[in-house]
């Protein structure tokens, strides 16, 4: 009996005992990431950009639509970028203020690039470890459609649907998500793969865990490390199949604008001395998809397990 | 006597084997994995498989637990025949056969916490338990795994081998189960901790009652744990019997083979009087041989081994060989002569 109640004291003082906290893979690879530097520069390069895309509008003087009819006419003499007038990057051919222009440009470059991305992420990555894990014929019929949807040169379909239904922005992230996904379940498909057979797996099938629970606690989790960086990855991907719709004349309509118009409109006067119509959207265009390529590698890097 | 536990009568798992670079409408082929076998496990029993690399150890720990599809019957003590359970009435009994697994730190997710991966079992069949009653359990469990309940949020990199493993026992005892089957719990460890983890194996079975399924390949590993043990080869049972009869008198000329097999700590000890050398390799269990599988091997092997598949025959300690009984010396010589040639 006194035993006993040592033993169960003793059992008490260990259960009371504060709970250390563990290092989970997720924190390994932040600390990771956190080191490395040009990871962080691409990181901090992306954090001004949003910066710029969100809080710039409050800073411009004048909107984008506004026309300034002081340079207009003369945009190649009285257009280019000044501080007294307002326009800190100059105006465009219609005497419309470039800052506003490019950060609405950037707003709505990051949005398609960020939902296209989104909804690769979200669609392939159930597809891909639906095809995966459940196996057999559903994982035939899964993949060949895959296949088949891949086969379709999607630029063109991507032209036919904006020259068939009108061009506008729910048809161009329709369009893009369309075919955004094959790529990233493919690969999911692949990790499920090999995660599949995993012990751990074979476990959690073993004490009677539904199949979608599996997929959602087991699998997803443990697949997000090739997710995330194919997502980050994905973006400038995203935003530079925009940027050719949009350069095609396709993309985004007026008002409403983008990295790629205003590449377009910048390379189409590029010969009347107005420089800076290219250059500034494309200075922006260009860090940007460096930032996403450096964060892409260092997330690489940081959570390959192999790294430990 | 009492109704046993788990009564598996003439179990057998095949896969079908797709030849590389066959073409696509060619049949697949057979791939016997397990041949028919059949025990009985009495409630607080240990029963010790053993047996090569490729004899279908695994692959019965897996069907009994219904991960690979099976025939035959396996009988659990209420009458019910895991074997021909759907998903959702199979639920029930999962919680009473549970599971360890052969590496430690492969079967534990990388991403949970210990915590998580102990409960898990736990919140699946009782998903309506509070949380905190959850990690009440947890700790406890981890307690009597010989693990800090402290530790509850560590992952599992954080944890040796050793203790790896007993989170995967915490993990299988959790939901009180009444079965819980060691596919090679240790083999995966070292020696010293290997002595901890089955010590704690033992310790666990006598105060919980647990029956236990052993798979190992170190015999003497199963001799320590098993009440009784099972041979197999090439998915047959050859020889089942309890323990110390099994090491003591081995009739099977299998069974013989391994245990001669197996290294005496004694200098003065000479193998070549007692090691039955057997020949070749194991047989492709796509094309076993015709009656007895382990004709191909044995010593003593006769024409009718070739025509007649063998019946395990005995009572306590049963075989399943035409010619059963000990090596005499002469055999052994007769063995080592013809392998040497």
């Amino acid at each position: 009996m006194v035993i006993e109640h040592d033993k169960m004291r003793s059992l008490a003082a260990r259960m009371a005992q504060p709970e250390v906290r563990g290092r989970s893979p997720w924190a390994d690879a932040r600390r990771r990431f956190l080191r490395n530097k040009a990871a962080m520069a691409g990181l901090v390069i992306l954090l001004l950009v949003a910066l710029f895309a969100i809080f710039g509008g409050q800073i411009a003087i004048w909107s984008n639509e506004e026309l300034d009819f002081s340079v207009m006419g003369q945009v190649a003499t009285m257009g280019h970028p000044s501080l007294e007038n307002g326009h800190y990057f100059g105006t465009d051919d219609l005497g419309r203020d470039l800052f506003a222009r490019t950060v609405q440009g950037t707003q709505i470059s990051l949005l398609v690039g960020i939902v296209g991305a989104g909804i690769a992420v979200i669609v392939g990555t159930l597809y891909g470890a639906v095809a995966g894990y459940v196996g057999g014929r559903t994982d035939q019929v899964m993949m060949r459609t895959v296949d088949i949807l891949m086969s379709i040169p999607y630029m063109f379909v991507l032209i036919l649907l904006l020259v068939m239904f009108g061009r506008s922005m729910t048809m161009l992230f329709l369009g893009i998500g369309l075919i955004s996904w094959l790529d990233m379940a493919r690969i999911v498909r692949g990790q499920t793969l090999s995660l599949k057979n995993r012990e751990f797996i074979e476990a959690a099938r073993a004490t009677g865990v539904s199949t979608w629970r599996i997929i959602i606690r087991h699998i997803v989790p443990n697949l997000l490390g090739v997710v995330a960086v194919y997502a980050t990855l994905l973006v400038p991907l995203m935003i530079l199949t925009e940027s050719f719709i949009s350069f095609l004349g396709l993309g985004v309509q007026e008002p409403l604008t983008s990295w790629g118009a205003l590449i377009s409109e910048g390379a189409g006067t590029m010969s009347y001395g107005t420089l800076w119509q290219l250059a500034f959207p494309l200075f922006f265009f260009v860090i940007t998809l460096f930032g996403f390529f450096f964060v892409g590698d260092g997330l690489r890097d940081a959570l390959d397990p192999k790294e430990r | 006597m009492t109704k046993p536990l788990l009564d598996v009568r003439d179990l057998r798992v095949s896969f079908s084997v797709r030849q590389a670079g066959a073409m696509p409408w060619s049949r697949p082929r057979n791939l016997q994995a397990v041949g028919g076998v059949s025990f009985t496990l009495r409630p607080g029993e240990t029963l010790g498989v053993v047996g090569e690399s490729g004899c279908g150890k695994s692959t019965l720990a897996r069907a009994l637990i219904g991960l690979v599809p099976a025939t035959g019957r396996a009988e659990w003590q209420d009458g019910a025949d895991l074997i021909g359970l759907s998903a959702r009435q199979m639920m029930a009994y999962r919680s009473q056969i549970q599971m360890i697994f052969q590496d430690p730190l492969a079967s534990l997710d990388p991403r949970m916490t210990v915590g998580q991966i102990i409960a898990e079992p736990l919140v699946t069949h009782q998903p309506a338990l509070p949380r905190s009653q959850v990690r009440d359990r947890v700790k406890a469990m981890m307690d009597r795994v010989g693990l800090l309940p402290s530790q509850i949020n560590r992952y599992p990199h954080e944890f040796s081998g050793g203790q790896c493993q007993r989170i995967g026992i915490a993990r299988a005892l959790i939901v009180e189960p009444r079965l819980i089957i060691c596919d090679e719990p240790v083999s995966a460890l070292d020696v010293s901790i290997q002595a901890q983890v089955i010590n704690l194996l033992m310790r666990l079975q006598a105060d919980l009652g647990l029956s236990l399924i052993f798979i190992a390949h170190d015999l003497s590993v199963v001799r320590h744990i098993s009440d009784r043990v099972m041979v197999l080869y090439l998915g047959k049972v050859m020889e089942i019997a309890p323990a110390r009869d099994l090491y003591a008198d081995p009739q099977h000329p299998y069974t013989q083979a391994l245990l001669s097999a197996v290294p005496v700590p004694d200098p003065a000890h000479d193998p070549a009087a007692t090691v039955v050398p057997l020949k070749g390799d194991l047989p492709s269990p796509m094309n076993p041989p015709s009656g007895c599988v382990f004709r191909t091997r044995c010593p003593r092997a006769a024409p009718r081994c070739a025509a007649e598949v063998p019946v395990l025959a005995g009572d306590r300690h049963q075989t399943a060989c035409h010619f059963p009984g000990p090596f005499t010396p002469q055999e052994i010589a007769r063995a080592r002569a013809t392998e040497a040639a």
